[in-house]
């Protein structure tokens, strides 16, 4: 097979898909971002902290069960707090509210 | 009228110090006087790749401090009457350079120099922030790669905060310079072009220097590019970017090496 292909004037197929592309895209999203945040504090940072700071003030926090996911995307970018409460929490918690 | 230009990356490894001895020498072989002036306290290397580590008595951090007088620590090179190094301290703790003591050596140099090039630091701490706080013009060494774009795209907004132009309300005259380029392997769609890094970086193109064994060979004889092999196609690539930096219209064009079937067959050893 490799023999015929050396006689055709057919390139070979690309074993890879090119990934400057790629690259490009990563490059121009991360950016837009970073430009737009230089100098200030970084909102989504901030409004992690503020959330953080607003929740244990009426329950403990155990910073193993507080998962804070992330993403950025070119129009909208995403912060997920997902904070677990242990049950026997919860009467404090309805008297609190 | 004297130019101080800092040549930076944000990123280490992307060829600053090879650009500062390539450009440097190359701007003395035109006439002009030039310094170039290492700004990497505690792990100075232009002096090496310059061939002048042997001559090495006084540093920057000497002149910054008082203990030398500035042409003390001044070294001419061997083979250009015009090219001078001022190297940076190998042992002394970065924090010794404050920025009055910067000042005062380049408002120094600026008297009797056309050109001080100043060799960045990588990284975005005090050496690096110095040696562009003084800066007229920029050149962003950059490798075809995100994680250098990224840091240049990062430099050029200090650049464009930091500096005293900047603060002065003027602008630090900027010029990516795209090193280690494989013109062959950005056409297959396996390298970030040229055309996309300018686009991201929003800055204009001094010159593209292809990928090459004649760089290593250079610094391994402690000889800038430019003088060691000038027919070599890195050496032609800075020998072009430096006629744009004195303002000539220079075409953009990669150099390559002419792969001749007897050059092949020597395993390329002619070029």
């Amino acid at each position: 097979m490799s023999l015929l292909r050396l006689f055709s004037s057919r390139p070979a197929p690309d074993p890879a898909p090119a990934s400057a592309p790629i690259a490009r895209e990563r490059l121009q999203i991360l950016l837009a971002h970073e430009r737009s945040m230089r100098g200030k504090p970084d909102l989504l940072m901030q409004l992690r902290e503020e959330i953080l700071a607003v929740v244990s003030r009426h329950v403990t926090l155990d910073p193993e069960k507080v998962i804070v996911r992330m993403e950025r995307g070119r129009n909208v970018s995403t912060l997920e707090v997902d904070i677990e409460l242990p049950n026997e929490l919860e009467p404090k918690l309805a008297a609190a509210g | 009228m004297a130019k101080v230009l800092v040549v930076t990356s944000g990123k280490g490894g992307v060829g600053k110090t090879t650009s500062t001895a390539a450009i440097g020498a190359a701007l003395a072989q035109t006439g002009k006087k030039v310094v170039v002036v290492d700004f990497d306290i505690g792990l100075r290397n232009l002096d090496l790749v310059m061939g002048a580590e042997r001559r090495v008595v006084f540093d920057l951090i000497n002149v910054v401090q008082g203990i030398a007088k500035l042409p003390q620590a001044l070294i001419r090179d061997k083979r250009l009457e015009t090219l001078w190094l001022l190297p940076a301290s190998q042992t002394r703790d970065k924090d010794a350079l404050t920025e009055e003591g910067v000042g005062r050596v380049i408002t120094e140099l600026r008297k009797s120099y056309d050109y001080i090039l100043c060799d960045s630091p990588a990284g975005i701490e005090r050496g690096a922030m110095l040696s562009m706080r003084f800066a007229d013009e920029a050149i962003i060494v950059t490798n075809p790669e995100v994680s250098s774009v990224r840091d240049s795209d990062r430099i050029i907004g200090m650049l464009d905060s930091k500096t005293v132009k900047a603060e002065n309300g003027e602008r630090v005259e900027k010029h990516v310079l795209v090193t280690r380029y494989d013109p062959a392997r950005a056409a297959r769609g396996e390298m970030i072009n040229i055309e996309d890094i300018l686009e991201i970086l929003a800055t204009s193109l001094l010159g593209i220097i292809p990928e090459s064994q004649d760089v290593l060979r250079a610094s391994n004889v402690g000889s800038p590019v430019t003088l060691n092999n000038p027919a070599s196609t890195p050496a032609r690539a800075y020998l072009d970017a430096t006629r744009r930096l004195l303002g000539e219209t220079v075409a953009m064009m990669v150099p390559t090496e002419r792969k001749g079937l007897m050059n092949l067959l020597r395993g390329r050893r002619a070029a």
